[in-house]
């Protein structure tokens, strides 16, 4: 099947003005006839059916967690992106567009991204009417701060809780459909199947998790809001239960999936600090803001960071690039860190972290804050304690989480941090109305692969999320639905959904009838080492190849010998885990077919043979400026079709932040 | 900061769902590193009930970065555990000392069903979102965020009441199972903002009104919600709650809303 962008035709900054505007549109008494089914509630899925139920619209939306709340866009801590340009420091639509082009090192598409850029204001006024709290100046007004790969200040936030504020704002929203009776909420459920009738997805299968009952709904359209897969590599920043399983069983059933090799490792996150571990914890990078990068100048130096001079102190990021400094995108300062610790300048126990100090800015801040009171004079350690106070406020939250971690009080030492991954730039691959390759169903949110090329700008993830759900889909879905509204509700004994939910079950008693001796989370951890190993911040062919073969002999193996304790019908979290971790073993297999076959590096993906004489990554524009999205053909079976970019407005160069 | 490896005896209510009764079962694990977090120890007994061919101990918990809200357990009789102003994901075992035992319960109310041993059902916590906790604005009715200034200190006010995040340890550390400091939570949160203002009569009447209906217990003022809060959510919320409901049960009606 050839892709087909749906990018409409006409200038960059009027394509989605003359979208609107031309779009066929489903009067409100046809859209009470029409069903839709949204999977996940995060900031996409939250925002999404909310406002498709304000519209009118048969909303049925589902998560696996105990409440819509608590999907794991409330962890996002930094802020969201909107060009308000409220500081006056030169920020406009055009430019929040070319910082994310740019910063996704050309390799998304210009189209959805000048949409993203064009609805990114409204995103604000519409989270501030709901009453989201977000962090003002005295004079009543919004305030500001930046973000990595941008040069002015266009990042809104609340503290260090900025997804949890925008979270609960949609959640709200959601909350309140629900009560009207517009929206039926399923928590507690997962989503095992796509149905597919005609062609056009039209219903899932969802397993009760309390109950182990598998269900079936129908649904005219299926919208997957359902996250990325950073999972995948075991240790991450995204929550326990985060998963590709609805992504993963949509790409079975026909929907290619996207640029799935892009992934994205946050710089500063709190070091592994032993086997035991279970997940990583982010600090935000909201901190680049004021906190300095460093690692001793000297190899092996053990002295404690506070008795290290600043003559002594290699700000490595200053160093290499004088330009943006701490605030270079995720993918270089990641990179950075990995070469100083691999070339033995790596601080602490492990050796395998370097420096995130406040020192100075805590200095800077009590020195602007005695000024303030009118006490210009005063002694070193009222202005520390004046300072302290200030970084509270900025980061409070952040801070408390660090000491309850790692037992240290980084306002007095600095943070030890390290990179982790956070975020999959990849997914399901879309349209311009985000639509994948099978009819009627729909990707929003990280779960599609869409807006960030293959590096995302920090505080975007919750700005694509919301713009996706609140502005995007609400037209896109009724330009497609408007031709659907002669087709009648379909009953779920219909054979297709017969057929889909044995397929389910047929599943999972094959995977509970295993009973081997393995546990699903030694499954899961081995995987994530093959992946951080071989298609982690730095990958090879060689190793590609190898981390291939072992994620199929892996999948044989769990196939025969994974246990899974207690019972189908019941609440079993070890078999809700095992099937996840079944799906990322098979995406893992393709992501790193994805990352062999990409032989450049860009962004986030860094195959060690193509860099730069001073170990950049070495785009190949020529070979390479496509989407691979992949077609599954079958068991390790994927077929790859290319999506070429084209550039009218950008002309793609290196990138660079020197 | 020392590390070390502890042994400990652990006391966990078994239940098998909500029909059926509940009793605490004693288990030993080995070798548990101080800078586990809680749930890591508890990720290491399952891992040892799963190969000896027991069943896990079911527990909800999500983002592990005391956040989510989603986990919960009431550890030697206080909420999250006796780190103040913590979530139980957070907790660490650098608290405990070789030898120590540890008794595990889930949160204890009637208004919040065990489902399956540690977990519970808070979805009437949803129920009393739904019946109030919001602004009513549909989408793309909003006109620029900075066309309406907001004094700091509100908004700073408004902001640390929206902190909540739904996890129920007020309601499992009251001795009558009220939900008063959840309710006013974000009663307070939006009546602190000019944009709650129209619907500010019939948002505390409703949430109260759904508070009741649920099953939660009445506030006499004892305090241990704001005790056990993981963020510190104030008692003065409740304080402002009941200004707002007497306010409303004078002048409003609890039929509006949506």
């Amino acid at each position: 099947m050839a892709l087909n962008s749906k990018i409409p035709a006409g200038p960059l900054d009027a394509k989605w003005k003359t979208y609107k505007s031309t779009c066929k549109l489903v009067n409100p008494a046809n859209k009470r006839q029409l069903e839709i089914i949204v999977v996940g509630t995060g900031l996409a899925g939250a925002s999404a059916a909310a406002s498709l139920g304000e519209m009118g619209y048969k909303v049925k939306a589902f998560c696996f967690q105990d409440s819509p709340r608590r999907a794991h866009s409330i962890a996002a801590q930094g802020g969201i992106n909107a060009a308000k340009n409220y500081q006056n420091d030169g920020d406009s639509t055009y430019r929040l567009f070319y910082d994310t082009i740019k910063g996704g090192d050309y390799r998304a598409r210009e189209g959805n991204v000048h949409r993203l850029a064009e609805v990114s204001a409204n995103i604000i006024d519409q989270c501030v009417a709901q009453g989201v709290p977000f962090a003002r100046e005295y004079g009543g007004l919004l305030s500001n701060r930046s973000f990595g790969g941008t040069q002015v200040q266009r990042t809104f936030y609340a503290a260090g809780q900025t997804g949890q504020q925008l979270l609960i704002g949609a959640y709200q929203g959601l909350e309140r459909q629900i009560s009207l009776g517009n929206v039926e909420m399923f928590s507690r459920h997962e989503m095992l199947e796509v149905v597919k009738i005609d062609g056009k997805a039209r219903g899932i299968i969802a397993r009760n998790l309390v109950t182990g009952e598998l269900e079936r709904h129908f649904g005219h359209a299926v919208l997957l809001c359902t996250g990325g897969y950073g999972n995948v590599f075991y240790l991450s920043t995204n929550a326990m239960g985060s998963n590709v399983t609805a992504a993963w069983k949509a790409h079975k059933a026909g929907a290619y999936f996207g640029n799935p090799c892009f992934t994205q490792i946050h710089p500063t996150c709190i070091p592994v600090s032993g086997d035991h571990q279970s997940k990583l914890t982010l600090m935000s990078e909201s901190l680049r803001n004021d906190g300095r990068i460093w690692v001793p100048k000297q190899k092996g130096d053990n002295r404690k960071p506070t008795e290290i001079k600043e003559e002594e102190r290699d700000y490595y990021l200053e160093r290499r690039y004088p330009a943006f400094g701490n605030l270079v995108p995720r993918d270089v300062a990641s990179r950075a860190a990995k070469e100083r610790c691999d070339a033995g300048y790596g601080v602490g126990s492990s050796k395998m972290a370097v420096y995130l100090d406040f020192g100075a800015a805590i200095e800077r801040y009590g020195k602007i804050e005695a000024n303030k009171q009118g006490k210009p004079n005063l002694d070193k350690a009222s202005i520390i304690a004046l300072g302290k106070d200030v970084v509270k406020e900025k980061y409070g939250n952040l801070f408390d989480m660090y000491e309850k971690i790692t037992g240290e009080n980084p306002y007095e030492v600095p943070m030890r941090i390290y990179p982790a991954v956070h975020y999959t730039m990849g997914g399901l691959w879309v349209d311009y109305e985000l639509m994948t390759t099978v009819p009627n169903l729909y990707a929003l949110g990280e779960a599609n692969f869409s807006d960030h090329g293959a590096n995302r700008l920090g505080a975007s993830a919750l700005m694509q999320g919301l713009a996706d759900g609140y502005f995007v889909i609400p037209y896109t879905l009724g330009n497609n639905l408007a031709d659907d509204i002669r087709t009648k509700a379909i009953p779920t004994d219909h054979p297709a959904f017969v057929a889909a939910e044995k397929e389910v079950s047929d599943r999972i008693n094959r995977m509970m009838n295993i009973k081997g001796k393995e546990s699903v989370e030694s499954f899961h951890k081995r995987l994530g080492k093959i992946m951080w190993d071989k298609c982690g911040m730095g990958r090879n062919a060689k190793g590609l190849k190898e981390a291939i073969e072992e994620i199929r002999a892996l999948r044989k193996e769990f196939w025969s010998n994974v246990r899974i304790p207690g019972d189908i019908k019941e609440y079993n979290p070890e078999l809700d885990k095992a099937g996840r971790v079944a799906d990322f073993i098979e995406l893992g297999e393709l992501m790193c077919i994805d990352a062999l076959d990409r032989n450049e590096s860009c962004g986030g993906h860094f195959r060690e043979e193509s860099q730069t004489e001073e170990g950049e990554a070495l785009r190949d524009d020529e070979n390479f400026m496509y989407v691979a999205a992949w077609e599954f053909k079958g068991e390790s079976k994927f077929e790859l079709h290319k999506e070429e970019l084209v550039y009218d407005v950008v002309h793609p160069s290196a990138r660079s932040y020197k | 900061m020392q590390h070390y490896t502890m042994n400990l005896t652990l006391k966990v209510w078994k239940q098998k769902n909500s029909k059926t009764n509940g009793a605490f079962e004693t288990y030993q694990v080995k070798n548990i590193s101080s800078e586990m977090s809680f749930l890591e120890m508890f990720d290491v007994l399952n891992e040892q009930l799963v190969a000896e061919g027991k069943e896990p101990i079911a527990f909800d918990h999500d983002c592990r970065e005391g956040i989510c809200g989603m986990c919960s357990m009431y550890i030697n009789g206080r909420a999250h555990g006796p780190w103040s102003q913590n979530t139980t994901c957070q907790l660490h075992m650098r608290e405990y000392k070789d030898g120590d035992t540890i008794v595990v319960e889930p949160w204890r109310a009637t208004s919040f069903p065990v489902i399956k041993d540690l977990v519970v059902d808070r979805s009437a916590f949803d129920r009393i979102i739904g019946a109030g906790g919001y602004i009513s604005v549909n989408t793309g009715n909003a006109v620029d965020a900075n066309s309406l200034p907001i004094d700091k200190q509100k908004a700073d006010e408004a902001f640390q009441a929206a902190t909540c995040i739904g996890c129920g340890a007020c309601v499992a550390a009251c001795p009558n199972t009220s939900a008063m400091l959840f309710v006013s939570a974000k009663v307070s949160h939006l009546a602190l903002l000019p944009q709650g203002e129209p619907e500010r009569k019939t948002r505390a009447l409703n949430m109260i009104h759904q508070m009741d209906t649920e099953g939660f217990g009445s506030c006499t003022n004892i305090g241990a919600c704001e005790a056990e809060c993981p963020k510190g959510i104030s008692l003065e919320n409740i304080a402002r709650l009941n200004r707002e409901y007497l306010g409303a049960m004078f002048s409003g009606s609890a039929t509006g809303g949506a």
